[in-house]
Protein backbone atom coordinates (compact mmCIF):
# COMPACT_ATOMS: atom_id res chain seq x y z
CA UNK A 1 0.00 0.00 0.00
CA UNK A 2 1.13 3.49 -0.57
CA UNK A 3 0.28 6.41 2.45
CA UNK A 4 -0.47 9.78 1.53
CA UNK A 5 -0.29 12.57 3.67
CA UNK A 6 -0.67 16.03 3.09
CA UNK A 7 0.37 18.94 5.47
CA UNK A 8 -2.91 20.45 5.83
CA UNK A 9 -0.81 23.81 7.11
CA UNK A 10 0.62 24.49 3.91
CA UNK A 11 -1.85 23.13 1.34
CA UNK A 12 -4.27 25.87 0.11
CA UNK A 13 -6.25 23.86 -1.63
CA UNK A 14 -5.15 24.67 -5.09
CA UNK A 15 -6.52 21.21 -6.38
CA UNK A 16 -3.66 20.65 -8.92
CA UNK A 17 -3.42 17.33 -7.62
CA UNK A 18 -7.16 16.10 -8.04
CA UNK A 19 -5.85 16.64 -12.05
CA UNK A 20 -3.55 13.71 -11.57
CA UNK A 21 -4.41 11.01 -8.78
CA UNK A 22 -8.79 11.92 -8.92
CA UNK A 23 -9.29 8.54 -7.11
CA UNK A 24 -7.79 9.81 -4.23
CA UNK A 25 -7.58 13.66 -4.00
CA UNK A 26 -10.91 16.38 -4.59
CA UNK A 27 -12.33 19.15 -4.22
CA UNK A 28 -15.78 19.16 -2.11
CA UNK A 29 -18.34 21.86 -2.51
CA UNK A 30 -16.50 24.42 -0.77
CA UNK A 31 -13.29 24.14 -2.71
CA UNK A 32 -11.10 22.44 0.56
CA UNK A 33 -8.77 19.74 -0.54
CA UNK A 34 -10.35 15.81 0.30
CA UNK A 35 -8.22 12.70 0.15
CA UNK A 36 -8.22 9.11 1.22
CA UNK A 37 -4.98 8.22 3.07
CA UNK A 38 -4.12 5.22 1.45
CA UNK A 39 -3.94 3.81 -2.24
CA UNK A 40 -2.93 0.51 -4.03
CA UNK A 41 0.78 -0.06 -5.19
CA UNK A 42 -0.13 0.48 -8.82
CA UNK A 43 -1.35 4.47 -8.13
CA UNK A 44 2.24 5.23 -7.13
CA UNK A 45 3.22 6.98 -10.64
CA UNK A 46 -0.17 8.83 -10.75
CA UNK A 47 0.40 10.04 -7.10
CA UNK A 48 4.06 10.78 -7.52
CA UNK A 49 2.64 13.26 -10.47
CA UNK A 50 0.44 14.47 -7.91
CA UNK A 51 2.87 14.76 -4.99
CA UNK A 52 4.86 16.99 -8.31
CA UNK A 53 2.84 19.30 -9.55
CA UNK A 54 1.23 20.51 -6.00
CA UNK A 55 2.29 24.31 -5.51
CA UNK A 56 2.88 24.24 -1.96
CA UNK A 57 4.48 20.99 -2.00
CA UNK A 58 2.25 19.93 0.78
CA UNK A 59 2.13 15.93 -0.51
CA UNK A 60 3.94 13.14 1.02
CA UNK A 61 4.08 9.91 -0.70
CA UNK A 62 5.50 7.22 1.27
CA UNK A 63 5.29 3.17 0.64
CA UNK A 64 4.01 1.38 3.84
CA UNK B 1 14.07 21.25 -10.34
CA UNK B 2 13.95 21.05 -13.52
CA UNK B 3 17.08 18.93 -13.69
CA UNK B 4 15.53 16.49 -10.47
CA UNK B 5 12.48 15.61 -12.52
CA UNK B 6 14.25 14.78 -15.53
CA UNK B 7 16.60 12.31 -13.85
CA UNK B 8 13.26 11.06 -12.22
CA UNK B 9 11.46 11.06 -15.92
CA UNK B 10 14.57 8.78 -16.97
CA UNK B 11 14.25 5.93 -14.42
CA UNK B 12 10.77 5.54 -15.18
CA UNK B 13 11.51 5.20 -18.73
CA UNK B 14 13.73 2.39 -17.90
CA UNK B 15 17.40 3.81 -17.47
CA UNK B 16 19.16 2.43 -14.98
CA UNK B 17 23.08 3.70 -15.68
CA UNK B 18 24.59 6.39 -13.97
CA UNK B 19 23.58 10.09 -13.22
CA UNK B 20 25.48 13.03 -12.47
CA UNK B 21 23.83 16.35 -10.91
CA UNK B 22 26.29 19.49 -11.56
CA UNK B 23 25.06 22.56 -9.70
CA UNK B 24 26.18 26.21 -9.00
CA UNK B 25 24.05 26.29 -6.30
CA UNK B 26 25.39 24.69 -2.76
CA UNK B 27 21.78 23.70 -2.07
CA UNK B 28 20.13 19.75 -3.17
CA UNK B 29 17.32 20.88 -5.47
CA UNK B 30 14.36 23.14 -3.66
CA UNK B 31 10.91 24.25 -4.20
CA UNK B 32 11.41 28.15 -4.98
CA UNK B 33 7.91 29.50 -4.85
CA UNK B 34 7.96 29.84 -0.47
CA UNK B 35 11.26 31.74 -0.76
CA UNK B 36 9.26 35.01 -1.55
CA UNK B 37 6.47 33.42 1.52
CA UNK B 38 6.73 31.46 3.95
CA UNK B 39 10.35 30.97 4.35
CA UNK B 40 10.88 35.07 3.65
CA UNK B 41 8.59 35.26 6.62
CA UNK B 42 9.54 32.72 9.39
CA UNK B 43 12.68 32.86 11.33
CA UNK B 44 14.77 29.92 11.56
CA UNK B 45 13.10 28.16 8.56
CA UNK B 46 15.74 26.82 5.97
CA UNK B 47 16.70 23.96 3.08
CA UNK B 48 14.73 21.49 4.69
CA UNK B 49 11.64 23.21 4.42
CA UNK B 50 11.93 23.17 0.91
CA UNK B 51 14.18 20.47 -0.09
CA UNK B 52 12.43 18.18 -2.42
CA UNK B 53 12.22 14.67 -1.29
CA UNK B 54 14.59 12.25 -3.18
CA UNK B 55 12.52 9.26 -4.55
CA UNK B 56 14.27 5.87 -4.03
CA UNK B 57 14.89 5.99 -8.09
CA UNK B 58 17.22 8.55 -7.55
CA UNK B 59 18.71 7.00 -4.13
CA UNK B 60 21.73 4.49 -5.82
CA UNK B 61 23.53 5.68 -8.95
CA UNK B 62 23.37 9.23 -8.46
CA UNK B 63 26.33 11.41 -7.84
CA UNK B 64 25.86 15.33 -6.60
CA UNK B 65 28.48 17.53 -7.85
CA UNK B 66 27.07 20.82 -5.87
CA UNK B 67 28.66 24.12 -5.35
CA UNK B 68 30.55 23.91 -8.97
CA UNK B 69 29.15 26.47 -11.79
CA UNK B 70 29.50 25.10 -15.25
CA UNK B 71 31.58 27.12 -17.37
CA UNK B 72 31.72 25.72 -21.09
CA UNK B 73 30.61 22.84 -23.01
CA UNK B 74 32.04 20.81 -25.90
CA UNK B 75 30.00 19.36 -27.87
CA UNK B 76 31.54 17.17 -29.67
CA UNK B 77 33.84 15.54 -27.47
CA UNK B 78 30.59 15.49 -24.84
CA UNK B 79 32.26 17.19 -22.12
CA UNK B 80 31.24 20.05 -19.79
CA UNK B 81 33.53 21.81 -17.59
CA UNK B 82 32.68 23.39 -14.14
CA UNK B 83 34.70 26.07 -12.32
CA UNK B 84 37.33 24.00 -10.78
CA UNK B 85 38.36 23.25 -14.64
CA UNK B 86 37.00 19.52 -13.91
CA UNK B 87 35.90 17.80 -16.88
CA UNK B 88 32.30 15.99 -16.66
CA UNK B 89 31.95 13.43 -19.87
CA UNK B 90 27.87 12.73 -20.40
CA UNK B 91 26.35 9.90 -22.64
CA UNK B 92 23.49 12.60 -22.49
CA UNK B 93 23.48 16.10 -21.82
CA UNK B 94 19.91 17.78 -19.79
CA UNK B 95 21.10 21.82 -19.64
CA UNK B 96 18.86 23.13 -16.45
CA UNK B 97 20.98 25.63 -15.41
CA UNK B 98 17.68 28.33 -15.09
CA UNK B 99 17.58 32.13 -14.61
CA UNK B 100 18.82 34.49 -12.63
CA UNK B 101 17.72 37.93 -11.78
CA UNK B 102 18.51 40.73 -14.03
CA UNK B 103 20.50 43.36 -12.31
CA UNK B 104 19.46 47.14 -11.04
CA UNK B 105 19.19 48.96 -13.81
CA UNK B 106 21.85 51.91 -12.81
CA UNK B 107 25.41 52.20 -11.46
CA UNK B 108 24.91 50.42 -7.59
CA UNK B 109 28.32 52.41 -6.56
CA UNK B 110 28.79 49.07 -4.49
CA UNK B 111 26.14 50.26 -1.74
CA UNK B 112 24.75 47.80 0.35
CA UNK B 113 21.19 47.08 0.89
CA UNK B 114 20.78 45.87 -2.48
CA UNK B 115 18.95 42.65 -2.49
CA UNK B 116 17.60 40.04 -5.32
CA UNK B 117 15.24 37.15 -4.35
CA UNK B 118 16.49 33.54 -6.23
CA UNK B 119 18.09 31.40 -4.29
CA UNK B 120 18.05 30.16 -0.96
CA UNK B 121 20.81 32.29 -0.10
CA UNK B 122 18.84 35.40 -1.56
CA UNK B 123 16.12 35.06 0.48
CA UNK B 124 17.78 34.32 4.45
CA UNK B 125 19.77 37.45 3.50
CA UNK B 126 16.81 39.54 2.24
CA UNK B 127 14.59 37.81 5.07
CA UNK B 128 17.30 39.11 7.82
CA UNK B 129 16.60 42.63 6.68
CA UNK B 130 12.94 42.93 6.58
CA UNK B 131 12.36 43.77 10.04
CA UNK B 132 9.40 45.81 11.40
CA UNK B 133 9.33 49.07 10.43
CA UNK B 134 11.81 49.13 7.72
CA UNK B 135 11.72 51.57 4.95
CA UNK B 136 11.57 49.02 1.85
CA UNK B 137 11.67 49.62 -1.86
CA UNK B 138 10.78 47.14 -4.59
CA UNK B 139 11.94 47.69 -7.70
CA UNK B 140 9.43 45.80 -9.78
CA UNK B 141 6.16 45.10 -9.54
CA UNK B 142 5.96 40.78 -11.08
CA UNK B 143 5.04 38.16 -9.33
CA UNK B 144 7.95 38.34 -7.07
CA UNK B 145 7.99 41.87 -6.54
CA UNK B 146 3.92 41.90 -5.56
CA UNK B 147 4.97 38.83 -3.53
CA UNK B 148 7.87 40.39 -1.30
CA UNK B 149 5.90 43.49 -0.97
CA UNK B 150 2.34 41.93 0.42
CA UNK B 151 5.38 39.57 2.52
CA UNK B 152 7.23 42.47 3.86
CA UNK B 153 3.80 44.44 4.79
CA UNK B 154 2.71 41.57 6.63
CA UNK B 155 6.04 41.72 8.65
CA UNK B 156 5.33 45.31 9.52
CA UNK B 157 7.66 46.85 7.35
CA UNK B 158 7.17 50.51 5.22
CA UNK B 159 6.67 48.97 1.81
CA UNK B 160 7.14 51.47 -1.59
CA UNK B 161 6.81 49.41 -5.36
CA UNK B 162 8.23 51.46 -7.75
CA UNK B 163 7.30 49.94 -11.40
CA UNK B 164 7.28 51.46 -14.87
CA UNK B 165 3.81 49.52 -15.41
CA UNK B 166 0.18 51.42 -14.84
CA UNK B 167 -0.91 48.67 -12.91
CA UNK B 168 1.07 45.61 -11.07
CA UNK B 169 1.42 42.33 -12.61
CA UNK B 170 -0.16 44.54 -15.64
CA UNK B 171 1.80 41.75 -18.08
CA UNK B 172 0.50 38.40 -16.35
CA UNK B 173 -2.83 39.26 -15.03
CA UNK B 174 -3.68 42.68 -17.37
CA UNK B 175 -5.11 46.02 -16.43
CA UNK B 176 -8.38 44.77 -14.32
CA UNK B 177 -6.75 42.05 -12.06
CA UNK B 178 -3.86 44.39 -11.73
CA UNK B 179 -5.64 47.25 -10.34
CA UNK B 180 -7.45 44.99 -8.24
CA UNK B 181 -3.79 43.47 -6.62
CA UNK B 182 -2.87 47.20 -6.42
CA UNK B 183 -6.04 47.91 -4.26
CA UNK B 184 -5.79 45.14 -2.09
CA UNK B 185 -1.73 45.98 -1.79
CA UNK B 186 -2.84 49.28 -0.81
CA UNK B 187 -5.54 47.95 1.75
CA UNK B 188 -2.18 46.88 3.56
CA UNK B 189 0.08 49.85 3.46
CA UNK B 190 1.63 49.27 0.12
CA UNK B 191 2.45 51.91 -1.67
CA UNK B 192 2.41 52.42 -5.55
CA UNK B 193 4.67 54.68 -7.66
CA UNK B 194 3.66 53.21 -11.53
CA UNK B 195 5.26 54.84 -14.91
CA UNK B 196 7.93 55.20 -12.82
CA UNK B 197 12.29 53.88 -12.39
CA UNK B 198 15.60 54.57 -10.39
CA UNK B 199 16.87 57.50 -11.14
CA UNK B 200 19.67 57.62 -8.17
CA UNK B 201 20.74 56.32 -4.92
CA UNK B 202 21.68 58.45 -1.61
CA UNK B 203 23.86 56.77 1.22
CA UNK B 204 27.03 55.13 1.73
CA UNK B 205 27.99 52.84 2.75
CA UNK B 206 24.29 51.17 2.85
CA UNK B 207 21.32 52.62 0.34
CA UNK B 208 19.87 55.20 2.72
CA UNK B 209 17.62 57.04 0.02
CA UNK B 210 16.21 56.11 -3.73
CA UNK B 211 14.97 58.91 -6.27
CA UNK B 212 12.59 57.91 -8.73
CA UNK B 213 12.68 59.27 -12.43
CA UNK B 214 9.69 62.34 -11.44
CA UNK B 215 12.18 63.22 -8.80
CA UNK B 216 10.60 61.52 -5.81
CA UNK B 217 12.70 60.72 -2.79
CA UNK B 218 11.76 57.71 -0.71
CA UNK B 219 13.58 56.89 2.33
CA UNK B 220 15.21 52.88 1.86
CA UNK B 221 17.13 50.83 4.41
CA UNK B 222 16.23 47.59 2.12
CA UNK B 223 16.15 47.53 -1.90
CA UNK B 224 14.73 44.69 -3.87
CA UNK B 225 15.50 44.84 -7.54
CA UNK B 226 12.90 42.00 -9.44
CA UNK B 227 12.81 43.51 -12.91
CA UNK B 228 13.13 40.18 -14.44
CA UNK B 229 15.40 37.45 -15.12
CA UNK B 230 18.30 36.23 -18.01
CA UNK B 231 18.20 33.00 -18.84
CA UNK B 232 21.99 31.32 -17.36
CA UNK B 233 23.64 30.28 -20.75
CA UNK B 234 26.99 32.18 -20.89
CA UNK B 235 28.47 28.89 -20.10
CA UNK B 236 27.38 27.60 -23.97
CA UNK B 237 28.34 30.30 -25.88
CA UNK B 238 31.33 28.16 -27.96
CA UNK B 239 28.54 25.12 -28.13
CA UNK B 240 27.45 25.79 -31.27
CA UNK B 241 23.82 26.10 -29.85
CA UNK B 242 21.41 28.51 -30.18
CA UNK B 243 21.27 30.36 -27.21
CA UNK B 244 19.62 33.47 -28.88
CA UNK B 245 17.35 33.47 -25.31
CA UNK B 246 17.60 30.49 -23.86
CA UNK B 247 18.44 26.78 -25.13
CA UNK B 248 16.25 26.73 -28.84
CA UNK B 249 14.75 22.97 -28.38
CA UNK B 250 12.17 21.05 -30.33
CA UNK B 251 8.76 19.11 -29.39
CA UNK B 252 11.41 16.30 -27.66
CA UNK B 253 13.24 19.02 -25.68
CA UNK B 254 16.31 18.27 -27.89
CA UNK B 255 18.44 21.43 -28.08
CA UNK B 256 19.11 22.51 -31.74
CA UNK B 257 22.18 24.36 -32.79
CA UNK B 258 22.96 27.72 -34.32
CA UNK B 259 23.04 25.97 -37.40
CA UNK B 260 19.42 24.36 -37.34
CA UNK B 261 19.97 20.64 -36.46
CA UNK B 262 18.78 18.85 -34.07
CA UNK B 263 21.57 17.49 -31.32
CA UNK B 264 20.44 14.11 -30.42
CA UNK B 265 22.44 14.20 -26.82
CA UNK B 266 21.55 17.21 -25.54
CA UNK B 267 18.67 18.57 -23.99
CA UNK B 268 17.13 21.53 -22.13
CA UNK B 269 14.45 22.04 -19.44
CA UNK B 270 12.88 24.11 -17.20
CA UNK B 271 13.04 28.27 -17.53
CA UNK B 272 15.90 27.88 -19.56
CA UNK B 273 14.50 26.03 -22.00
CA UNK B 274 12.63 27.72 -25.39
CA UNK B 275 10.17 26.24 -27.50
CA UNK B 276 7.09 25.95 -29.20
CA UNK B 277 3.52 25.41 -27.70
CA UNK B 278 1.10 23.78 -30.07
CA UNK B 279 -2.00 25.03 -27.66
CA UNK B 280 -1.14 28.71 -28.79
CA UNK B 281 0.99 29.30 -31.92
CA UNK B 282 4.49 28.06 -33.53
CA UNK B 283 6.08 30.77 -31.68
CA UNK B 284 9.33 29.36 -29.51
CA UNK B 285 9.08 30.98 -26.14
CA UNK B 286 11.04 30.84 -22.65
CA UNK B 287 7.83 30.42 -19.93
CA UNK B 288 8.54 30.82 -16.50
CA UNK B 289 5.76 29.29 -15.24
CA UNK B 290 6.46 26.95 -11.85
CA UNK B 291 4.61 23.72 -13.64
CA UNK B 292 6.78 23.65 -16.65
CA UNK B 293 9.73 22.51 -14.91
CA UNK B 294 8.20 19.39 -14.26
CA UNK B 295 6.47 18.95 -17.94
CA UNK B 296 9.72 19.86 -19.59
CA UNK B 297 11.76 17.53 -16.90
CA UNK B 298 9.12 14.28 -17.67
CA UNK B 299 8.97 15.02 -21.39
CA UNK B 300 12.86 14.88 -21.59
CA UNK B 301 13.45 11.87 -18.92
CA UNK B 302 11.46 9.94 -22.15
CA UNK B 303 13.32 11.07 -24.26
CA UNK B 304 16.80 10.41 -22.74
CA UNK B 305 15.76 6.45 -21.95
CA UNK B 306 15.01 5.86 -25.41
CA UNK B 307 17.79 7.91 -26.80
CA UNK B 308 20.50 6.15 -24.33
CA UNK B 309 18.93 2.69 -24.77
CA UNK B 310 19.88 3.41 -28.94
CA UNK B 311 15.89 3.65 -29.89
CA UNK B 312 14.44 5.70 -32.14
CA UNK B 313 13.15 8.82 -30.46
CA UNK B 314 12.42 10.12 -33.78
CA UNK B 315 8.10 8.81 -33.36
CA UNK B 316 8.35 10.06 -29.70
CA UNK B 317 9.67 13.18 -30.75
CA UNK B 318 6.87 13.72 -33.23
CA UNK B 319 4.12 13.08 -30.41
CA UNK B 320 4.76 16.94 -29.86
CA UNK B 321 4.58 18.90 -26.95
CA UNK B 322 1.58 21.10 -25.62
CA UNK B 323 1.74 21.55 -22.14
CA UNK B 324 -0.65 23.53 -20.26
CA UNK B 325 1.49 26.19 -18.31
CA UNK B 326 -0.06 26.88 -15.06
CA UNK B 327 0.85 29.40 -12.34
CA UNK B 328 -0.36 30.63 -8.89
CA UNK B 329 0.51 33.59 -6.08
CA UNK B 330 -0.47 33.53 -2.70
CA UNK B 331 -0.85 37.50 -1.78
CA UNK B 332 -2.27 38.24 1.50
CA UNK B 333 -5.85 36.44 1.79
CA UNK B 334 -5.88 36.43 -2.90
CA UNK B 335 -5.39 32.56 -4.05
CA UNK B 336 -4.75 33.76 -7.42
CA UNK B 337 -4.80 30.29 -9.87
CA UNK B 338 -4.37 30.43 -13.58
CA UNK B 339 -4.25 28.00 -16.62
CA UNK B 340 -2.30 29.22 -19.94
CA UNK B 341 -0.48 32.03 -21.41
CA UNK B 342 -2.12 34.98 -20.44
CA UNK B 343 0.18 37.34 -21.77
CA UNK B 344 -0.65 36.29 -25.22
CA UNK B 345 -4.02 38.30 -24.41
CA UNK B 346 -5.03 41.90 -26.18
CA UNK B 347 -8.00 41.52 -23.94
CA UNK B 348 -9.50 40.03 -20.69
CA UNK B 349 -13.19 39.81 -19.26
CA UNK B 350 -14.85 39.34 -16.20
CA UNK B 351 -17.07 35.58 -16.41
CA UNK B 352 -17.99 34.80 -12.69
CA UNK B 353 -18.01 36.69 -9.22
CA UNK B 354 -16.42 40.19 -8.21
CA UNK B 355 -12.94 41.40 -8.74
CA UNK B 356 -12.97 42.69 -5.06
CA UNK B 357 -13.65 39.10 -3.81
CA UNK B 358 -13.75 36.01 -5.94
CA UNK B 359 -13.49 35.95 -9.85
CA UNK B 360 -12.87 34.06 -13.01
CA UNK B 361 -11.29 36.02 -15.73
CA UNK B 362 -10.76 35.24 -19.20
CA UNK B 363 -8.25 35.95 -21.57
CA UNK B 364 -8.46 36.20 -25.52
CA UNK B 365 -5.86 36.53 -28.12
CA UNK B 366 -8.69 37.91 -31.11
CA UNK B 367 -10.87 35.42 -30.65
CA UNK B 368 -8.89 32.38 -29.39
CA UNK B 369 -9.11 31.44 -24.91
CA UNK B 370 -5.22 31.91 -24.31
CA UNK B 371 -5.67 31.93 -20.42
CA UNK B 372 -7.87 32.20 -17.54
CA UNK B 373 -7.08 33.47 -13.91
CA UNK B 374 -9.07 33.21 -10.59
CA UNK B 375 -8.86 34.92 -7.31
CA UNK B 376 -10.54 32.04 -5.40
CA UNK B 377 -12.93 29.62 -6.90
CA UNK B 378 -10.64 27.24 -7.80
CA UNK B 379 -13.07 24.50 -8.98
CA UNK B 380 -14.36 27.36 -11.72
CA UNK B 381 -10.58 28.11 -12.85
CA UNK B 382 -9.85 23.97 -12.98
CA UNK B 383 -12.76 23.48 -15.24
CA UNK B 384 -11.16 25.37 -18.06
CA UNK B 385 -8.11 22.57 -18.39
CA UNK B 386 -9.78 21.00 -21.10
CA UNK B 387 -10.84 24.10 -22.99
CA UNK B 388 -6.93 24.59 -24.54
CA UNK B 389 -6.63 22.25 -26.95
CA UNK B 390 -3.94 22.61 -30.14
CA UNK B 391 -5.68 23.26 -33.38
CA UNK B 392 -7.33 20.53 -35.53
CA UNK B 393 -4.30 19.43 -38.43
CA UNK B 394 -5.05 20.81 -41.57
CA UNK B 395 -7.28 18.08 -43.40
CA UNK B 396 -5.55 16.48 -46.19
CA UNK B 397 -8.84 17.00 -48.28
Amino acid sequence: MIRIDVDMNKCQHYGQCVFEAPEVFQLNADDKLEYVAEAPDEMLADLEAAADVCPMQAILITRA
Amino acid sequence: MAGLRTAEGARRAGYTGPIEFLGAEAHAPYNRPPLSKELLQTEGQGHADVAFPIRSALEEGVSWVLGRAAVSLDAERRVVVDDAGDEHPYSALVIATGLRPKPLPIDDHGLGGIHVLRTLDDAVALRSVLRPGANVVILGSGFVGCEIAATAAKNGATVSVVTQSRVPLQRALGSLLGAEMRRRHENHGVRFFTGESLFGLVGDPSVERVILTSGVMLECDVLVVAVGSDPNTEWLASSGLDVSDGVLVDAGLRAIGSDGAVRPDIFAVGDVARYANPLFDDVARRVEHWNLPTETGKRAGQLIAAHLAGDDCEPLAAEGFAPLPSFWSDQYDAHVLAFGMTYLADRSELVAGRVDDECVVEFFRGDDLVGVCGIGMRSAVQAYRTRFAPPAPPSSG
